[in-house]
């Protein structure tokens, strides 16, 4: 791999001389680690809408979709054809290039996150030092796909479910913000690959941050619910009152991005969840037991599963929250816990406490 | 004040939220109950009410005498019958139609049909694919009731201890 890599570097640099060589082997590398991490992530979004109709299906005590190809494993394919192959339409009073972009922008930052992602030590694309800002302002700004979406679509209905997520997705912020702060105070840094580290230790799955922070990782998944407008928060959406809400008149391809950037929202909330609080590629088991305790993407990716798999569990299970509800959740239970909680955890990281057991297994290193 | 406390420990720990969870995950790995409707069938009872047709007595004569009771019966206003008096002296009609797309298959004119001309069957797959191609006839019905009349007879014979 890195021999590979060196002969390529070595190539570049042969044809575009001493000058350019070097750019353009950053930019060889960079597309080829874009592309590394958007293949998979595209082919995830693809069977991850086919996996949530089985899994709710199931749930349902139904089969599922099982037409297409083998047990309906071509069922996307079939989908994302027939999306492709549809008119996109363009409601009449719609504002035509704000229309149009609403889609872009809510899917560019959905994906341009995943730049800061680690998936193993050095796996990263950008391996920058403030990660975790960067995560929070992208994810915020995929809300103005939707309030361009809804604003631009000339219909109360989208307009209403713009106005919903806006207000849903600001309240939450700054739940999944503190709970984000609880993890930055545990792990000591704003980079995710040593967040990530700081988990490692010889007890395994006892030296994640999911003891110590729990509370937190309970609101910054509940808040990643509402901040991707799933349920039991998609008031946004609201079929039962606002039709499909803020995508009500987008049809063909333009909803197929909306789509792909709803679900690549959600897989990266799952992805974060196992990066600050389970320990990320680390292994749940003790480093002593050989193949087991060895940390490895593996790892990631199964715990990326759980929680994708808890996304539809959960869709599954909850009727949807009522608007103040959801509001009170966010301002009135989820602010205050997530406050007294980064009090509790600046306590518990306080000499000579975080030296002693057990908060020195979390903080005294 | 303790079960207050209580309440809000147990709001905090999600336990409501979780007992749901075990709920429908109990039912993720249930029986599934889904019936692959071309390939398998529901079972129907004998009194199913399908299709309706017109039967015929064995000799091959139609049974319907041309009461009206169906058409006075139907609640939806969906038979309309018109008759005369055939050569033999006989009164048949002349016109019997059934709007399928009116028809709300309560089987009232089956239940009001003296001589059990018309019936409803078991055959629930028919379509129609233009405009009035619902709009049933008698010829049609005869010849629905000719194809099926193992089945109506038997169905029938099934049911008449009931009656």
């Amino acid at each position: 791999m890195m021999e590979l890599a060196a002969t390529m570097q070595g190539a570049l640099q042969g044809w575009f001389g001493p000058v350019w060589g070097p750019h353009a082997w950053t930019v060889a590398k960079s597309l080829a680690g874009i592309v590394a991490v958007l293949v998979p992530l595209l082919l995830t979004v693809l069977y991850y809408q086919l996996v949530e109709r089985w899994v709710i299906g199931w749930i349902q005590v139904r089969k599922g979709p099982n037409r297409v190809g083998w047990k309906g494993v071509l069922q996307p394919i079939a989908d994302a054809i027939k999306l492709l192959m549809k008119e996109r339409i363009v409601p009449s009073g719609a504002s035509k290039g704000l229309f149009f972009l609403a889609p872009i922008v809510a899917v560019a930052p959905a994906l341009a996150v995943w730049a800061v992602v680690p998936f193993a030590p050095g796996w990263v694309i950008a391996d920058v030092d403030a990660g975790l800002l960067v995560v929070l302002a992208m994810t915020s700004m995929g809300v103005y796909g939707i309030i361009i979406a809804g604003w631009a679509s000339n219909s109360k209905y989208a307009f209403l479910g713009a106005m919903r997520s806006a207000a849903q997705v600001v309240a939450y912020e700054i739940a999944m913000g503190f709970a984000l702060v609880g993890a930055l105070m545990a792990g000591q840094s704003l980079n995710l690959t040593e967040i990530v580290m700081r988990q490692d230790g010889r007890y395994g799955l006892i030296e994640w941050f999911l003891l110590p922070l729990a509370p937190f990782f309970v609101v910054y998944f509940i808040a990643g619910l509402a901040e991707t407008n799933r349920h039991p928060f998609d008031v946004a959406e609201g079929e039962s009152e606002l039709v499909a809400g803020f995508h009500v008149e987008y049809s063909g391809m333009t909803f197929a991005v909306f789509f792909l950037a709803e679900y690549a929202n959600m897989i990266l909330v799952s992805t974060l969840a196992s990066l600050l609080f389970l320990g990320g590629w680390l292994s749940p088991f003790p480093a002593a037991w050989g193949i087991l305790g060895a940390p490895g993407i593996g790892w990631l990716v199964v715990k990326i599963a759980f929680f994708m798999f808890l996304f539809l569990w959960v869709r599954a299970s909850f009727p949807r929250y009522r608007y103040d509800q959801i509001m009170r959740l966010g301002w009135k239970v989820f602010i205050p816990v997530t406050l007294v909680w980064i009090a509790v955890t600046g306590v518990m990281m306080l000499e000579p406490l975080a030296s002693l057991p057990p908060f020195s297994i979390w903080f005294g290193k | 004040m303790w079960t207050r406390a209580k309440e809000i420990a147990s709001s905090l720990l999600l336990t409501e939220l979780l007992k749901g969870l075990a709920l429908t995950g109990r039912f993720l790995f249930a029986r599934k109950v889904t019936v692959f409707f071309p390939e398998e069938k529901t079972p129907q009872g004998p009194r199913f009410r399908g299709l309706h047709a017109l039967r015929r007595y064995p000799n091959g004569e139609e049974r319907c005498i041309a009461c009206k009771l169906c058409e006075a019966v139907c609640p939806a206003l969906a038979i309309t019958i018109e008759s005369e008096l055939r050569q033999d002296g006989t009164r048949r009609t002349t016109r019997y139609d059934i709007d399928l797309t009116k028809c709300i298959f309560c089987g009232f004119c089956e239940e009001s049909c003296p001589v059990d001309s018309i019936v409803e069957t078991r055959v629930l797959e028919y379509h129609g694919e233009a405009r009035g191609d619902l709009y049933y006839t008698k010829p049609v019905l005869l010849a629905i009731g000719d194809r099926y009349e193992a089945q109506i007879a038997a169905d029938r014979a099934e049911d008449a201890r009931f009656r």
